[in-house]
């Protein structure tokens, strides 16, 4: 199927989110959509999906006019979108997900007809190599599969163009791979595809065309033979972007982190850290890699006193803490947590109120007993501006501002302390390239100030970027500690996998020998 | 009862000097007059169109008007407008007067009839009152994310400690016993909040269930030590409390036994100015609204998400114990078993249609003490029967509780609601 967005043009109260947008996509073609937060992407795809109608300009489905008045028409044209938060029931099976909404029926009763429904879906799962189980719970299953899920979805609704919106997002790079496999094989088969991300790589990876929007503008359309990522990063940015983090020899110093045996349950009672030693020293920056649920998660929510460790120590400048937010702040730990929303912002409150979100109750902000509103107004004043943060006042919502502007706020209020740790989940997932320069920058200048620093990140872009030493976190366990030179993605990939040397890691970090050799497979793999 | 304070939880165009904002000082008013007018806009509509709806089921409700209707359809529309009218006229002079009696007796200087003329004002007053503690009551609740549904029976132990300190204790002056016995409805009404508090805190269980067990647990407490030898009235076999000393009770603002209105209207204010502060200008607050608004954030941020919930219940149920308070140290000066109208419920009401703020809910309590005082003179002026009050309540609460229904009714600009916002901004605030 042929698709066309001609001119379209959409406007919000004070803001142009489309400006006369054109878009071309041909039968069977990846068409990649780059574009920095805020740049129009999403108003663009809501516009085709019918969820918005725009002001000015027409789609054209095979160059015949279409007027959707919502989601409902899309669908029947053959649109189909996945969307970066699934639209998923979590306690419905595959086959109830997938079928939710045009469930196969039989008989005048119109009981379900689960057997119809089940073939169908394996037919079109098969057809494509996703080997879905029909009868599997979704809640059971890892990201990665909940997105095919996604994708079944859509097929099984006969999309002839595919939406995917920022579907890397949520995924580990052995997932990535995966989905670009399903992409391809669905390319081949004749959908199209529209590829909306903010990651050059993936695109210069996938894509058989690019158009770059900014400011609700189109900048580009292009070629990835023609072009390569500083450029596709100017044409986001609108200014040269430095891809690469600069940065100066680490100078380490005294140990300021030291985690010794430390033992950490995860929400269901399993062992999700099992006995981690790690030291971190004062102008360091340690990068946790790993796959998504191997502990790194509660390995940070322990040391910076969110979950409670069931064994193990950990001491911060020398001294030994008892684990809780309020005490581990206060020994000088800033914390960017993994989830903004969930965790490290209150949506609801203003930027003002979430940059003083965790001082809020010492001088100068409080008498103790009442907040001072001046001191506040001034410190937030001064922080939106060192730190960047984009928005109309201290008094707006910061739930309206976008990611990176979101997560610039946490890292203005943790980096505005004078700072022995740093530690940061995810520092800049979801950000566009301009943000994650951005707080790449702010960390490595925290590392040259003298602070010990810890990373987790999935990404291994960032890992290699910033990490002066990388571990590799498997199932619980600190596999091994590299150094960047020796540190290929090729080689993080085997260790994140669980398929490292075991011992070489083991002998310098002092994990037990047997969690290293423990060959496996990713989740993703299913 | 000014404007909550802070920088805090307020939307920018609210606060009065924003070091950091742009737009030029002569912008600045206006900005502030249109938040305000924006809170209050869907309140207002869903109170304007709740008398519509009341207008409505006045004429169908009238058998005579709908006989007319297919004979004489003009003279059937006049008499509807006429009844309309009629009715509502005489529930607003019910419940505030009538000018030119007021300006009457004001003119005559007699004051006997400058009393009467006040009435409906002071019964208005005073069925507001203890509407204010339970909407505070219900609005702290709903800003640190507690559904308080047991205002009801915290303001019945309310009541119970206020009168037994209020009876026990004799040859206090004013000054002293007054205070004590609002305190001791205070304690009455936290001790009833502190029970749902502890247990969300320590074991999770569910405030909304706790509540309503409580509240059925404080009628029966209630029942039952109203027949005690402590409570009972000597020589009364009916179950009353014995009197409350005059050093105890509310003085009245006018000695006329006329106007009923007292001094427990001065303190439901104060107690909203202090719920204003607690809520935007001291750090309990913040942790309140943290919590109320994101537990997990209010956590990281090394709050401790229990002993709040625990202290926002204690206040919750101290307020409400002031409206059990308020009755009986003030008009009723006397314990009875059910005494309340369903003040507790109703502040759910008030909270809600007051935006989960102080001054919203002052003025919402005013509504509903406005329509309950005057039902009465309504019914007994054209006839119509008090439960069109009750009609107009409920639709007030139906035209708030779906800001949707009422933006499109009157074409306004909607903001996108999705289900999943409906469900997260759940209740209140």
């Amino acid at each position: 199927m042929k698709l066309e967005l001609r001119g379209i043009s959409k406007r919000f109260p004070g803001v142009i989110a489309n400006d006369g947008v054109d878009l071309l996509v041909q039968p069977g073609e990846i068409h990649a959509l780059l574009g920095e937060n805020g740049a129009g992407k999403s108003t663009l795809m809501n516009v085709l999906y019918g969820l918005y109608r725009p002001d000015e300009g027409e789609v054209l489905v095979d160059d015949a006019a279409v007027h959707f008045q919502g989601p409902g028409d899309a669908i029947r044209a053959g649109i189909g979108m996945v969307h970066q938060h699934f639209m998923l029931v979590p306690v419905f099976t595959v086959a109830e997900n997938v079928t939710l909404g045009i469930e196969s029926t039989r008989g005048p009763l119109r009981f379900l007809d689960r057997p119809d429904a089940r073939r169908r879906i394996v037919e079109v799962s098969e057809r494509h190599g996703f080997h879905l189980e029909p009868d599997a719970v979704v809640e059971d299953l890892p990201v990665g599969i909940r997105q095919r899920v996604e994708i079944v979805k859509a097929l099984y609704r006969r999309s002839e163009v595919l939406i995917l919106d920022e579907p890397t997002a949520v995924l580990t790079p052995q997932e990535d791979e995966e989905l670009f496999g399903v992409m391809r094989s669905l390319a081949a088969a004749g959908t199209s595809i529209i590829f909306i991300t903010h990651k050059l790589n993936e695109v210069l990876e996938i894509a058989d065309r690019i158009t770059v929007l900014r400011r609700g503008k189109v900048v580009g359309t292009t070629l990835p033979a023609e072009t390569d990522e500083n450029e596709l990063a100017r044409m986001m940015v609108g200014r040269p972007v430095q891809l690469q983090v600069t940065k100066p020899e680490a100078r380490p110093g005294e140990p300021v982190l030291e985690v010794r045996g430390l033992t950490v349950l995860d929400d269901r009672g399993h062992v999700a850290v099992a006995g981690v030693d790690l030291t971190v020293r004062a102008g360091e920056i340690v990068a946790v890699a790993g796959v998504q649920g191997n502990g790194q998660t509660e390995l940070v929510e322990a040391i910076t006193g969110m979950r409670t460790a069931i064994a193990g120590e950990v001491e911060i400048g020398g001294r030994l803490l008892r684990l809780e937010p309020r005490r581990v702040m206060a020994a000088g730990v800033g914390h960017v947590p993994e989830d903004r929303l969930e965790e490290g912002l209150v949506t609801g409150f203003t930027v003002a109120e979430n940059l003083i979100l965790n001082s809020y109750y010492l001088k100068p902000f409080s008498d103790g007993l009442q907040l001072k509103r001046d001191a506040i107004l001034a410190t937030a004043t001064e922080l939106v501006g060192q730190y960047d943060v984009r928005t109309p006042t201290i008094f707006n919502d910061v739930g309206n501002l976008s990611g990176g502007n979101q997560q610039k706020v946490i890292v203005a209020r943790e980096f505005s302390r004078p700072l022995r740790l740093l530690v940061a989940a995810q520092p800049t997932r979801g950000l566009d390239v301009g943000s994650i320069e951005y707080i790449h920058r702010r960390i490595v200048e925290k590392r040259d100030e003298g602070t010990a620093v810890v990373i987790v990140s999935t990404e291994l872009d960032e890992i290699l970027a910033l990490g002066d030493r990388i571990a590799v976190m498997y199932q619980g366990r600190i596999v091994d500690i590299l150094d960047p030179a020796e540190a290929t993605p090729e080689r993080l990939g085997l260790l994140m996998g669980g398929s490292g040397e075991a011992g070489a890691g083991a002998a310098r970090n002092g994990a037990s020998p047997g969690a290293a050799m423990a060959a496996g497979t990713t989740e993703g793999e299913a | 009862m000014s404007e909550p304070g802070p920088g805090a939880a307020v939307p920018a165009a609210e606060v009065e000097e924003p070091a950091a904002a742009p737009p030029g000082p002569e912008a600045r008013p206006a900005g502030r007059f249109r938040a305000l007018g924006g809170r209050a806009l869907v309140p207002v509509l869903s109170i304007l169109t709740a008398f519509v709806v009341g207008a409505l089921v006045i004429v169908f409700s009238d058998p005579e008007t709908l006989r007319l209707f297919t004979s004489d359809p003009v003279a059937a529309l006049q008499r509807a407008v006429e009844q309309v009218a009629s009715a509502y006229s005489a529930l607003v002079s019910g419940a505030l007067g009538s000018p030119t009696q007021i300006a009457g007796a004001l003119a005559s200087g007699d004051g006997k009839q400058i009393a009467r003329a006040f009435v409906p004002i002071s019964e208005t007053v005073l069925n507001a009152t203890p509407l204010i503690f339970t909407g505070l009551s219900v609005a702290l609740g709903f800003r640190s994310g507690l559904f308080n549904i047991g205002a009801e029976g915290q303001l019945y132990l309310g009541a119970i400690f206020a009168t037994f300190v209020g009876f026990s204790l004799s040859g206090l002056p004013l000054v002293i016993h007054l205070p004590l016995a609002i305190l001791a409805g205070f304690a009455g009404g936290a001790l009833w909040g502190f029970i749902p508090g502890f247990l969300k805190a320590r074991t999770g269980a569910h405030e909304v269930i706790v509540t309503i067990m409580l509240n059925y647990t404080a009628y029966r407490l209630l029942d039952w030590i109203l027949k005690t030898s402590v409570f009972q009235r000597v020589g009364r076999n009916d179950p009353i409390s014995k009197v409350v000393e005059e050093s105890a009770a509310f003085p009245r603002f006018v000695g006329d036994a006329a106007l009923r209105a007292n001094w427990s209207t001065v303190v439901a204010l104060l107690a909203a100015i202090a719920v204003s502060w607690l809520l935007f200008r001291s750090i309990r607050g913040f942790e309140f609204r943290a919590v109320g608004l994101n537990p997990g954030a209010a956590r990281y941020a090394g709050m401790n998400i229990g002993r709040t919930v625990i202290l926002t219940m204690i206040i919750c149920g101290g307020l409400a114990g002031l409206a059990g308070t308020a009755h009986v140290l003030g008009p009723s000066r006397t314990l009875t078993p059910g005494f309340s109208p369903g003040w507790g419920f109703d502040g759910i009401a008030v909270a809600l249609i007051g935006g989960s703020r102080p001054l919203g809910v002052v003025l919402a309590a005013l509504l509903f003490g406005a329509l309950r005082a005057g039902a009465t003179p309504m019914q007994a002026a054209t006839g119509i029967p008090i439960d069109l009050v009750v009609v107009i309540q409920a639709l007030v609460i139906m035209f708030v509780a779906a800001p949707a229904l009422v933006r499109g009714i009157y074409r306004l600009r909607t903001t996108q609601v999705t289900g999943t916002e409906v469900f997260a901004k759940g209740w209140g605030a």
